[in-house]
Protein backbone atom coordinates (compact mmCIF):
# COMPACT_ATOMS: atom_id res chain seq x y z
CA UNK A 1 0.00 0.00 0.00
CA UNK A 2 1.18 3.49 -0.87
CA UNK A 3 0.78 4.82 2.66
CA UNK A 4 3.03 2.17 4.15
CA UNK A 5 5.74 3.16 1.71
CA UNK A 6 5.76 6.59 3.34
CA UNK A 7 5.26 5.60 6.96
CA UNK A 8 7.96 2.94 7.17
CA UNK A 9 8.23 1.31 10.58
CA UNK A 10 11.68 2.82 10.97
CA UNK A 11 10.30 6.34 10.39
CA UNK A 12 7.59 5.88 13.00
CA UNK A 13 10.24 4.54 15.39
CA UNK A 14 12.39 7.67 14.97
CA UNK A 15 9.27 9.84 15.32
CA UNK A 16 8.32 8.25 18.63
CA UNK A 17 11.89 8.17 19.98
CA UNK A 18 13.84 10.98 18.33
CA UNK A 19 17.62 10.84 18.61
CA UNK A 20 19.55 13.85 19.86
CA UNK A 21 16.51 16.06 20.43
CA UNK A 22 16.90 19.11 22.70
CA UNK A 23 19.09 22.17 22.39
CA UNK A 24 22.72 21.99 23.51
CA UNK A 25 25.72 24.26 23.03
CA UNK A 26 26.53 25.10 19.44
CA UNK A 27 28.68 27.35 17.29
CA UNK A 28 25.72 28.49 15.21
CA UNK A 29 21.95 28.42 15.51
CA UNK A 30 19.27 28.72 12.85
CA UNK A 31 15.48 28.74 12.89
CA UNK A 32 13.70 27.33 9.86
CA UNK A 33 9.98 27.11 9.18
CA UNK A 34 7.84 25.41 6.61
CA UNK A 35 5.38 28.24 5.90
CA UNK A 36 2.81 25.98 4.27
CA UNK A 37 2.24 23.87 7.37
CA UNK A 38 3.83 25.67 10.29
CA UNK A 39 6.51 23.07 11.00
CA UNK A 40 9.43 24.72 12.80
CA UNK A 41 12.90 23.78 13.88
CA UNK A 42 15.59 25.55 15.87
CA UNK A 43 18.87 23.77 15.19
CA UNK A 44 22.42 24.21 16.49
CA UNK A 45 25.65 22.83 15.08
CA UNK A 46 28.80 22.45 17.14
CA UNK A 47 32.06 21.88 15.32
CA UNK A 48 35.22 20.33 16.67
CA UNK A 49 37.77 21.35 14.08
CA UNK A 50 36.44 19.92 10.85
CA UNK A 51 34.18 17.40 12.59
CA UNK A 52 30.47 17.78 13.33
CA UNK A 53 30.65 17.37 17.12
CA UNK A 54 26.92 17.83 17.75
CA UNK A 55 23.62 18.66 16.07
CA UNK A 56 20.97 19.62 18.58
CA UNK A 57 17.44 20.80 17.88
CA UNK A 58 14.01 21.71 19.16
CA UNK A 59 11.25 21.17 16.65
CA UNK A 60 7.57 20.74 16.14
CA UNK A 61 5.94 19.16 13.17
CA UNK A 62 4.66 16.01 11.55
CA UNK A 63 6.09 12.52 11.91
CA UNK A 64 8.10 12.88 8.71
CA UNK A 65 9.83 16.10 9.75
CA UNK A 66 10.51 14.85 13.27
CA UNK A 67 11.86 11.49 12.15
CA UNK A 68 14.01 13.17 9.55
CA UNK A 69 15.68 15.37 12.19
CA UNK A 70 16.38 12.29 14.28
CA UNK A 71 17.96 10.46 11.33
CA UNK A 72 19.98 13.56 10.49
CA UNK A 73 21.44 13.55 13.97
CA UNK A 74 22.38 9.87 13.63
CA UNK A 75 24.01 10.35 10.27
CA UNK A 76 26.10 13.48 10.59
CA UNK A 77 27.30 13.67 14.20
CA UNK A 78 30.89 12.46 14.37
CA UNK A 79 31.43 12.84 10.60
CA UNK A 80 33.73 15.35 8.97
CA UNK A 81 32.02 18.36 7.44
CA UNK A 82 32.89 17.04 3.97
CA UNK A 83 31.41 13.59 4.63
CA UNK A 84 28.30 15.08 6.19
CA UNK A 85 27.78 17.37 3.21
CA UNK A 86 28.02 14.37 0.89
CA UNK A 87 25.35 12.59 2.95
CA UNK A 88 23.14 15.68 2.85
CA UNK A 89 23.48 15.83 -0.93
CA UNK A 90 22.64 12.13 -1.24
CA UNK A 91 19.53 12.63 0.91
CA UNK A 92 18.47 15.66 -1.09
CA UNK A 93 18.87 13.70 -4.31
CA UNK A 94 16.77 10.86 -2.91
CA UNK A 95 14.03 13.26 -1.82
CA UNK A 96 13.95 14.88 -5.24
CA UNK A 97 13.69 11.52 -7.02
CA UNK A 98 9.86 11.57 -7.22
CA UNK A 99 9.63 8.01 -5.94
CA UNK A 100 12.21 6.62 -8.34
CA UNK A 101 15.30 6.62 -6.11
CA UNK A 102 16.09 3.94 -3.54
CA UNK A 103 19.17 5.49 -1.90
CA UNK A 104 22.52 3.95 -1.07
CA UNK A 105 22.08 2.27 2.29
CA UNK A 106 25.84 2.40 2.92
CA UNK A 107 25.66 6.19 2.82
CA UNK A 108 22.15 6.96 4.04
CA UNK A 109 21.53 4.10 6.50
CA UNK A 110 18.05 4.64 8.08
CA UNK A 111 17.43 7.59 5.77
CA UNK A 112 16.72 5.23 2.85
CA UNK A 113 13.37 4.65 4.56
CA UNK A 114 12.39 8.12 3.32
CA UNK A 115 12.48 6.98 -0.32
CA UNK A 116 8.70 6.51 -0.22
CA UNK A 117 8.16 10.08 0.98
CA UNK A 118 9.62 11.38 -2.28
CA UNK A 119 6.42 10.22 -4.01
CA UNK A 120 4.43 12.79 -2.05
CA UNK A 121 5.37 16.30 -3.26
CA UNK A 122 3.59 17.98 -0.33
CA UNK A 123 5.72 16.04 2.15
CA UNK A 124 9.18 16.36 0.63
CA UNK A 125 9.61 19.72 2.34
CA UNK A 126 8.79 18.12 5.69
CA UNK A 127 11.59 15.60 5.22
CA UNK A 128 14.04 18.27 4.13
CA UNK A 129 13.30 20.88 6.82
CA UNK A 130 15.94 19.76 9.33
CA UNK A 131 18.48 18.99 6.62
CA UNK A 132 18.22 22.47 5.14
CA UNK A 133 18.49 23.93 8.64
CA UNK A 134 21.59 21.81 9.26
CA UNK A 135 23.18 22.92 5.99
CA UNK A 136 22.50 26.55 6.86
CA UNK A 137 23.77 26.25 10.44
CA UNK A 138 26.92 24.43 9.34
CA UNK A 139 27.72 27.14 6.81
CA UNK A 140 27.27 29.73 9.56
CA UNK A 141 29.43 27.82 11.99
CA UNK A 142 32.16 27.44 9.37
CA UNK A 143 32.03 31.14 8.57
CA UNK A 144 32.57 31.96 12.21
CA UNK A 145 35.14 29.26 12.92
CA UNK A 146 36.97 28.46 9.70
CA UNK A 147 38.01 24.89 10.33
CA UNK A 148 40.31 24.14 7.48
CA UNK B 1 -30.35 28.28 14.55
CA UNK B 2 -30.56 25.97 17.50
CA UNK B 3 -29.53 22.40 18.19
CA UNK B 4 -31.93 19.48 17.90
CA UNK B 5 -32.70 16.51 20.15
CA UNK B 6 -31.55 13.11 18.82
CA UNK B 7 -34.99 12.11 17.56
CA UNK B 8 -35.39 15.26 15.50
CA UNK B 9 -31.82 15.06 14.21
CA UNK B 10 -32.33 11.53 12.86
CA UNK B 11 -35.08 12.74 10.57
CA UNK B 12 -33.04 15.72 9.44
CA UNK B 13 -30.06 13.48 8.67
CA UNK B 14 -32.10 11.21 6.41
CA UNK B 15 -33.32 14.30 4.60
CA UNK B 16 -29.78 15.70 4.36
CA UNK B 17 -28.47 12.43 2.91
CA UNK B 18 -31.08 12.53 0.16
CA UNK B 19 -30.53 16.23 -0.53
CA UNK B 20 -26.74 15.86 -0.76
CA UNK B 21 -27.01 12.78 -2.99
CA UNK B 22 -29.32 14.59 -5.38
CA UNK B 23 -27.05 17.64 -5.58
CA UNK B 24 -23.85 15.71 -6.12
CA UNK B 25 -25.15 14.21 -9.35
CA UNK B 26 -24.48 17.62 -10.89
CA UNK B 27 -20.79 17.52 -9.89
CA UNK B 28 -18.70 15.30 -12.18
CA UNK B 29 -15.63 15.45 -9.93
CA UNK B 30 -17.55 14.02 -6.99
CA UNK B 31 -17.93 10.77 -8.97
CA UNK B 32 -14.17 10.22 -8.81
CA UNK B 33 -12.72 7.12 -7.18
CA UNK B 34 -9.24 7.53 -5.67
CA UNK B 35 -6.46 5.07 -4.84
CA UNK B 36 -8.17 2.33 -6.93
CA UNK B 37 -11.32 1.88 -4.86
CA UNK B 38 -11.96 4.84 -2.53
CA UNK B 39 -14.81 7.15 -3.54
CA UNK B 40 -13.80 10.78 -3.10
CA UNK B 41 -15.07 12.33 0.13
CA UNK B 42 -14.43 16.01 -0.45
CA UNK B 43 -14.30 17.94 2.83
CA UNK B 44 -12.11 20.86 1.77
CA UNK B 45 -14.86 23.26 0.79
CA UNK B 46 -13.59 26.16 2.86
CA UNK B 47 -10.51 26.14 0.62
CA UNK B 48 -12.45 25.82 -2.61
CA UNK B 49 -15.73 24.35 -3.77
CA UNK B 50 -16.29 21.92 -6.61
CA UNK B 51 -18.12 23.06 -9.76
CA UNK B 52 -21.42 21.76 -11.10
CA UNK B 53 -21.82 20.78 -14.75
CA UNK B 54 -23.89 23.95 -15.25
CA UNK B 55 -20.90 26.15 -14.39
CA UNK B 56 -18.52 24.07 -16.51
CA UNK B 57 -20.96 24.35 -19.42
CA UNK B 58 -21.21 28.13 -18.99
CA UNK B 59 -17.43 28.46 -19.12
CA UNK B 60 -17.14 26.24 -22.18
CA UNK B 61 -20.12 27.83 -23.85
CA UNK B 62 -18.63 31.27 -23.39
CA UNK B 63 -15.35 30.27 -25.02
CA UNK B 64 -17.02 28.19 -27.74
CA UNK B 65 -19.53 30.79 -28.85
CA UNK B 66 -19.09 34.28 -27.41
CA UNK B 67 -15.43 34.95 -26.60
CA UNK B 68 -14.37 38.56 -27.22
CA UNK B 69 -13.01 41.44 -25.21
CA UNK B 70 -15.69 43.42 -23.43
CA UNK B 71 -16.87 47.02 -23.82
CA UNK B 72 -16.51 49.33 -26.84
CA UNK B 73 -16.55 46.53 -29.41
CA UNK B 74 -19.06 46.97 -32.21
CA UNK B 75 -19.05 43.41 -33.48
CA UNK B 76 -21.49 40.70 -32.49
CA UNK B 77 -19.12 38.72 -30.28
CA UNK B 78 -17.99 41.80 -28.36
CA UNK B 79 -21.58 42.76 -27.72
CA UNK B 80 -22.45 39.25 -26.57
CA UNK B 81 -19.39 39.03 -24.31
CA UNK B 82 -20.19 42.44 -22.81
CA UNK B 83 -23.80 41.45 -22.22
CA UNK B 84 -22.71 38.23 -20.52
CA UNK B 85 -20.09 39.96 -18.38
CA UNK B 86 -22.41 42.78 -17.33
CA UNK B 87 -25.21 40.26 -16.91
CA UNK B 88 -23.04 38.46 -14.36
CA UNK B 89 -22.74 41.76 -12.49
CA UNK B 90 -26.53 41.98 -12.39
CA UNK B 91 -26.71 38.46 -10.98
CA UNK B 92 -24.19 39.24 -8.24
CA UNK B 93 -26.01 42.46 -7.36
CA UNK B 94 -29.33 40.64 -7.05
CA UNK B 95 -27.76 37.77 -5.10
CA UNK B 96 -26.41 40.07 -2.36
CA UNK B 97 -29.33 42.54 -2.63
CA UNK B 98 -27.10 45.44 -3.65
CA UNK B 99 -29.07 48.67 -4.17
CA UNK B 100 -27.26 49.24 -7.46
CA UNK B 101 -25.38 47.06 -9.94
CA UNK B 102 -22.75 49.81 -10.13
CA UNK B 103 -21.73 48.94 -6.58
CA UNK B 104 -20.41 45.54 -7.68
CA UNK B 105 -16.71 45.54 -8.61
CA UNK B 106 -15.17 42.44 -10.13
CA UNK B 107 -11.69 41.53 -8.84
CA UNK B 108 -9.65 38.39 -9.14
CA UNK B 109 -10.40 37.12 -5.63
CA UNK B 110 -11.27 38.22 -2.10
CA UNK B 111 -7.64 39.06 -1.35
CA UNK B 112 -7.62 41.57 -4.19
CA UNK B 113 -10.92 43.01 -2.97
CA UNK B 114 -9.50 43.53 0.52
CA UNK B 115 -6.25 44.98 -0.82
CA UNK B 116 -8.26 47.28 -3.05
CA UNK B 117 -10.05 48.83 -0.08
CA UNK B 118 -6.80 49.21 1.87
CA UNK B 119 -5.25 51.01 -1.07
CA UNK B 120 -8.30 53.19 -1.74
CA UNK B 121 -8.07 54.43 1.84
CA UNK B 122 -4.31 54.87 1.74
CA UNK B 123 -4.59 57.19 -1.26
CA UNK B 124 -7.90 58.83 -0.34
CA UNK B 125 -8.47 62.45 0.63
CA UNK B 126 -10.04 63.36 3.95
CA UNK B 127 -12.25 62.25 5.59
CA UNK B 128 -11.39 58.69 4.45
CA UNK B 129 -7.60 58.96 4.35
CA UNK B 130 -5.71 56.53 6.57
CA UNK B 131 -2.66 58.43 7.83
CA UNK B 132 -0.36 58.52 10.85
CA UNK B 133 -3.14 59.76 13.11
CA UNK B 134 -5.55 57.03 12.06
CA UNK B 135 -6.33 53.65 13.53
CA UNK B 136 -7.38 50.46 11.73
CA UNK B 137 -9.19 47.68 13.59
CA UNK B 138 -9.22 44.00 12.58
CA UNK B 139 -9.56 40.76 14.56
CA UNK B 140 -7.29 37.94 15.63
CA UNK B 141 -9.34 35.43 13.62
CA UNK B 142 -8.76 36.99 10.21
CA UNK B 143 -7.42 35.13 7.21
CA UNK B 144 -3.97 36.46 6.33
CA UNK B 145 -5.63 38.26 3.42
CA UNK B 146 -7.40 40.51 5.91
CA UNK B 147 -4.30 41.04 8.06
CA UNK B 148 -1.39 41.63 5.73
CA UNK B 149 -2.99 44.40 3.60
CA UNK B 150 -3.63 46.37 6.80
CA UNK B 151 -0.12 45.73 8.10
CA UNK B 152 1.19 47.07 4.79
CA UNK B 153 -1.08 50.09 4.99
CA UNK B 154 -0.06 50.77 8.58
CA UNK B 155 3.64 50.45 7.79
CA UNK B 156 3.32 52.82 4.86
CA UNK B 157 1.15 55.45 6.52
CA UNK B 158 2.09 55.19 10.19
CA UNK B 159 -1.48 54.31 11.12
CA UNK B 160 -1.98 52.16 14.20
CA UNK B 161 -3.29 48.61 13.71
CA UNK B 162 -5.46 47.20 16.50
CA UNK B 163 -7.43 43.98 16.80
CA UNK B 164 -10.14 42.16 18.69
CA UNK B 165 -8.88 39.15 20.64
CA UNK B 166 -10.59 35.76 20.91
CA UNK B 167 -12.30 33.97 23.74
CA UNK B 168 -11.41 30.42 24.73
CA UNK B 169 -14.60 29.30 22.96
CA UNK B 170 -13.46 30.66 19.61
CA UNK B 171 -15.61 33.80 19.61
CA UNK B 172 -14.62 37.43 19.24
CA UNK B 173 -13.94 39.11 22.57
CA UNK B 174 -16.04 42.27 22.33
CA UNK B 175 -15.49 43.30 25.95
CA UNK B 176 -13.11 46.13 24.97
CA UNK B 177 -14.95 47.22 21.83
CA UNK B 178 -15.18 50.84 22.97
CA UNK B 179 -11.43 51.06 23.54
CA UNK B 180 -10.67 49.35 20.25
CA UNK B 181 -13.01 51.30 18.00
CA UNK B 182 -12.58 54.99 18.76
CA UNK B 183 -12.91 58.40 17.13
CA UNK B 184 -9.52 57.74 15.56
CA UNK B 185 -10.69 54.56 13.80
CA UNK B 186 -10.97 54.98 10.04
CA UNK B 187 -11.95 51.43 9.20
CA UNK B 188 -12.97 48.22 10.91
CA UNK B 189 -12.37 45.14 8.79
CA UNK B 190 -13.46 41.70 9.96
CA UNK B 191 -14.56 38.32 8.73
CA UNK B 192 -18.21 37.35 8.89
CA UNK B 193 -17.33 33.66 9.25
CA UNK B 194 -13.92 32.40 10.40
CA UNK B 195 -12.25 30.22 7.78
CA UNK B 196 -10.45 28.23 10.46
CA UNK B 197 -13.00 27.92 13.27
CA UNK B 198 -16.31 28.42 11.48
CA UNK B 199 -17.34 31.08 13.99
CA UNK B 200 -20.10 33.40 12.76
CA UNK B 201 -19.36 36.88 14.10
CA UNK B 202 -21.81 39.40 15.59
CA UNK B 203 -21.96 41.95 12.78
CA UNK B 204 -24.53 44.22 14.32
CA UNK B 205 -22.61 45.08 17.49
CA UNK B 206 -19.46 45.93 15.56
CA UNK B 207 -21.21 47.90 12.82
CA UNK B 208 -23.15 49.91 15.37
CA UNK B 209 -20.02 50.91 17.27
CA UNK B 210 -18.17 51.73 14.05
CA UNK B 211 -21.03 53.91 12.85
CA UNK B 212 -21.13 55.70 16.22
CA UNK B 213 -17.55 56.85 15.75
CA UNK B 214 -17.80 57.42 11.99
CA UNK B 215 -15.55 54.54 10.96
CA UNK B 216 -16.04 52.58 7.76
CA UNK B 217 -16.76 48.85 7.92
CA UNK B 218 -15.39 46.21 5.55
CA UNK B 219 -16.69 42.67 5.90
CA UNK B 220 -14.79 39.68 4.53
CA UNK B 221 -17.68 37.44 3.52
CA UNK B 222 -15.63 34.80 1.68
CA UNK B 223 -16.82 32.03 4.00
CA UNK B 224 -20.35 33.43 4.29
CA UNK B 225 -21.66 34.20 0.81
CA UNK B 226 -21.37 30.56 -0.37
CA UNK B 227 -23.32 29.27 2.60
CA UNK B 228 -26.07 31.65 3.70
CA UNK B 229 -28.43 34.35 2.59
CA UNK B 230 -26.37 37.53 2.51
CA UNK B 231 -28.00 40.93 2.17
CA UNK B 232 -25.50 43.78 2.06
CA UNK B 233 -28.17 46.30 3.01
CA UNK B 234 -29.06 44.32 6.10
CA UNK B 235 -25.40 43.96 7.11
CA UNK B 236 -25.02 47.73 7.24
CA UNK B 237 -21.35 47.57 6.20
CA UNK B 238 -19.69 49.92 3.72
CA UNK B 239 -17.78 47.24 1.83
CA UNK B 240 -18.21 43.48 1.45
CA UNK B 241 -15.55 41.26 -0.12
CA UNK B 242 -15.86 37.67 -1.32
CA UNK B 243 -14.58 35.24 -3.90
CA UNK B 244 -16.22 33.18 -6.63
CA UNK B 245 -14.40 29.87 -6.37
CA UNK B 246 -15.72 29.05 -2.92
CA UNK B 247 -19.32 29.38 -4.18
CA UNK B 248 -19.22 26.92 -7.11
CA UNK B 249 -17.70 29.48 -9.48
CA UNK B 250 -14.32 29.31 -11.20
CA UNK B 251 -11.07 30.64 -9.77
CA UNK B 252 -9.92 34.10 -10.82
CA UNK B 253 -13.10 36.01 -10.03
CA UNK B 254 -13.83 37.92 -6.84
CA UNK B 255 -16.19 40.67 -5.81
CA UNK B 256 -15.99 43.88 -3.87
CA UNK B 257 -19.30 45.49 -3.07
CA UNK B 258 -19.10 49.08 -1.88
CA UNK B 259 -21.60 51.84 -1.16
CA UNK B 260 -22.01 54.00 -4.22
CA UNK B 261 -21.13 57.36 -2.69
CA UNK B 262 -17.91 55.90 -1.32
CA UNK B 263 -16.98 54.41 -4.66
CA UNK B 264 -17.57 57.80 -6.24
CA UNK B 265 -15.35 59.58 -3.69
CA UNK B 266 -12.54 57.09 -3.32
CA UNK B 267 -9.60 57.02 -5.74
CA UNK B 268 -8.78 54.14 -8.08
CA UNK B 269 -5.91 51.81 -7.25
CA UNK B 270 -4.88 50.00 -10.43
CA UNK B 271 -4.65 52.19 -13.53
CA UNK B 272 -5.07 51.01 -17.10
CA UNK B 273 -7.53 50.37 -19.85
CA UNK B 274 -11.26 50.24 -19.13
CA UNK B 275 -10.98 52.44 -16.01
CA UNK B 276 -10.60 55.82 -17.73
CA UNK B 277 -12.82 58.51 -19.15
CA UNK B 278 -10.20 60.54 -21.03
CA UNK B 279 -6.44 60.25 -21.15
CA UNK B 280 -3.88 62.85 -22.20
CA UNK B 281 -0.14 62.59 -21.71
CA UNK B 282 -0.49 64.94 -18.78
CA UNK B 283 -3.40 63.48 -16.85
CA UNK B 284 -6.49 61.28 -16.94
CA UNK B 285 -10.01 61.32 -15.70
CA UNK B 286 -11.73 58.18 -14.61
CA UNK B 287 -14.78 56.18 -15.55
CA UNK B 288 -17.54 56.01 -12.97
CA UNK B 289 -17.61 53.03 -10.58
CA UNK B 290 -17.46 50.10 -10.93
CA UNK B 291 -15.25 50.50 -14.02
CA UNK B 292 -12.97 52.94 -12.21
CA UNK B 293 -11.78 49.97 -10.17
CA UNK B 294 -11.54 47.42 -13.00
CA UNK B 295 -8.37 48.26 -14.89
CA UNK B 296 -7.44 46.04 -17.80
CA UNK B 297 -9.25 43.15 -19.44
CA UNK B 298 -11.35 41.65 -16.66
CA UNK B 299 -11.83 37.93 -15.94
CA UNK B 300 -14.73 37.68 -18.40
CA UNK B 301 -15.29 33.93 -18.64
CA UNK B 302 -14.83 33.68 -14.88
CA UNK B 303 -17.51 36.31 -14.28
CA UNK B 304 -19.84 34.39 -16.59
CA UNK B 305 -19.04 31.21 -14.65
CA UNK B 306 -19.78 32.99 -11.37
CA UNK B 307 -23.10 34.10 -12.82
CA UNK B 308 -23.95 30.48 -13.62
CA UNK B 309 -22.94 29.46 -10.08
CA UNK B 310 -25.28 32.09 -8.67
CA UNK B 311 -28.10 30.80 -10.87
CA UNK B 312 -27.43 27.30 -9.57
CA UNK B 313 -27.35 28.35 -5.90
CA UNK B 314 -30.40 30.57 -6.27
CA UNK B 315 -32.45 27.81 -7.88
CA UNK B 316 -31.84 25.65 -4.80
CA UNK B 317 -32.20 28.55 -2.38
CA UNK B 318 -29.58 29.82 0.04
CA UNK B 319 -31.84 29.27 3.03
CA UNK B 320 -32.23 25.62 2.02
CA UNK B 321 -28.44 25.28 1.68
CA UNK B 322 -27.87 26.95 5.06
CA UNK B 323 -30.33 24.56 6.72
CA UNK B 324 -28.64 21.55 5.10
CA UNK B 325 -25.21 22.65 6.27
CA UNK B 326 -26.53 23.36 9.74
CA UNK B 327 -27.76 19.79 10.04
CA UNK B 328 -24.40 18.46 8.85
CA UNK B 329 -22.51 20.75 11.22
CA UNK B 330 -24.60 19.72 14.18
CA UNK B 331 -24.07 16.06 13.35
CA UNK B 332 -20.36 16.47 12.65
CA UNK B 333 -19.65 18.39 15.87
CA UNK B 334 -21.50 15.77 17.85
CA UNK B 335 -19.67 12.86 16.26
CA UNK B 336 -16.24 14.53 16.35
CA UNK B 337 -16.55 15.11 20.08
CA UNK B 338 -17.03 11.35 20.47
CA UNK B 339 -13.56 10.67 19.05
CA UNK B 340 -11.06 10.17 21.90
CA UNK B 341 -8.40 12.89 22.28
CA UNK B 342 -10.09 15.12 19.72
CA UNK B 343 -10.23 18.84 20.52
CA UNK B 344 -12.31 21.17 18.39
CA UNK B 345 -10.67 24.57 17.84
CA UNK B 346 -13.63 26.93 17.77
CA UNK B 347 -17.26 26.67 18.85
CA UNK B 348 -18.22 23.22 20.10
CA UNK B 349 -21.85 23.65 19.11
CA UNK B 350 -23.58 24.34 15.81
CA UNK B 351 -24.97 27.64 17.09
CA UNK B 352 -23.60 30.70 15.27
CA UNK B 353 -21.08 28.61 13.43
CA UNK B 354 -20.51 27.65 9.82
CA UNK B 355 -19.64 24.29 8.33
CA UNK B 356 -15.87 24.53 8.66
CA UNK B 357 -14.65 22.57 11.69
CA UNK B 358 -11.02 22.56 12.83
CA UNK B 359 -9.63 20.12 15.32
CA UNK B 360 -6.50 18.55 16.70
CA UNK B 361 -6.28 14.82 17.37
CA UNK B 362 -4.12 14.11 20.41
CA UNK B 363 -0.51 14.80 19.55
CA UNK B 364 -0.80 13.41 16.03
CA UNK B 365 0.32 16.17 13.70
CA UNK B 366 -2.38 17.37 11.27
CA UNK B 367 -0.11 16.53 8.33
CA UNK B 368 -0.15 12.94 9.40
CA UNK B 369 -3.89 13.01 10.02
CA UNK B 370 -4.51 14.42 6.54
CA UNK B 371 -2.19 11.94 4.89
CA UNK B 372 -3.86 8.90 6.40
CA UNK B 373 -7.32 10.33 5.61
CA UNK B 374 -6.23 10.92 2.02
CA UNK B 375 -5.34 7.27 1.71
CA UNK B 376 -9.02 6.60 2.37
CA UNK B 377 -10.14 9.09 -0.25
CA UNK B 378 -11.01 11.77 2.30
CA UNK B 379 -9.83 15.27 1.37
CA UNK B 380 -9.36 17.62 4.33
CA UNK B 381 -7.03 20.58 4.76
CA UNK B 382 -4.19 20.63 7.26
CA UNK B 383 -1.97 23.45 8.44
CA UNK B 384 -2.66 26.93 9.75
CA UNK B 385 -5.23 27.71 7.04
CA UNK B 386 -3.74 31.17 6.40
CA UNK B 387 -4.87 32.16 9.88
CA UNK B 388 -1.70 31.56 11.86
CA UNK B 389 -2.60 34.01 14.67
CA UNK B 390 -5.53 31.74 15.57
CA UNK B 391 -3.16 28.78 15.95
CA UNK B 392 -0.84 30.91 18.09
CA UNK B 393 -3.80 32.05 20.20
CA UNK B 394 -4.74 28.46 21.01
CA UNK B 395 -1.18 27.21 21.37
CA UNK B 396 -1.23 24.75 18.49
CA UNK B 397 1.00 24.53 15.42
CA UNK B 398 -1.76 23.61 13.02
CA UNK B 399 -5.17 21.97 12.73
CA UNK B 400 -7.02 19.49 10.58
CA UNK B 401 -10.08 21.13 9.03
CA UNK B 402 -13.13 19.43 7.58
CA UNK B 403 -15.53 21.75 5.79
CA UNK B 404 -18.89 20.90 4.27
CA UNK B 405 -21.03 22.25 1.48
CA UNK B 406 -24.38 21.68 -0.17
CA UNK B 407 -23.31 18.37 -1.74
CA UNK B 408 -21.92 16.98 1.53
CA UNK B 409 -23.86 14.23 3.28
CA UNK B 410 -24.09 12.63 6.71
CA UNK B 411 -22.32 9.63 5.10
CA UNK B 412 -19.35 11.96 4.47
CA UNK B 413 -19.31 12.77 8.18
CA UNK B 414 -19.39 9.04 8.98
CA UNK B 415 -16.50 8.43 6.59
CA UNK B 416 -14.51 11.17 8.33
CA UNK B 417 -15.13 9.71 11.76
CA UNK B 418 -14.19 6.18 10.61
CA UNK B 419 -11.10 7.69 9.03
CA UNK B 420 -10.09 9.43 12.25
CA UNK B 421 -10.36 6.16 14.17
CA UNK B 422 -8.13 4.62 11.55
CA UNK B 423 -5.64 7.49 12.01
CA UNK B 424 -5.57 6.87 15.76
CA UNK B 425 -4.92 3.18 15.24
CA UNK B 426 -2.20 3.87 12.69
CA UNK B 427 -0.25 6.17 15.00
CA UNK B 428 -1.41 4.56 18.25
Amino acid sequence: MKLDSMYQEIILEHYKNPHGKGLRDGDAEVHHVNPTCGDEITLRVRLDGAVIADVSYESQGCSISQASASVLNDLVVGKSVGEAQAIQEAFLELMQSKGKGVGDEDVLEDAVAFAGVSKFPARVKCALLSWMAWKDATAKALAEHPAV
Amino acid sequence: MTTHPDSALAGLLAEAQEFGETIRKDFPILQRVLHDDKPLVYLDNAATSQKPQQVLDALNGYYERHNANVHRGVHVLAEEATALYEGARDKVAAFINAPSRDEVIFTKNASESLNLVANMLGWADEPYRVDADAEVVITEMEHHSNIVPWQLLSQRTGAKLKWFGLTDEGRLDLSNINELITEKTKIVSFTLVSNLMGTVNPVEAIVRRAQDVGALVLIDASQAVPHMVLDVQELGADFVAFTGHKMLGPTGIGVLWGRQELLEDLPPFLGGGEMIETVTMGASTYAPAPHKFEAGTPPIAQAVGLGAAIDYLSAIGMDRIAAHEHTLTEYAVRRLLEVPDLRIIGPRTAVDRGAAISFVLGDIHPHDVGQVLDEQGIAVRVGHHCARPVCLRYGIPATTRASFYLYSTPADVDALIDGLHHVRNFFG
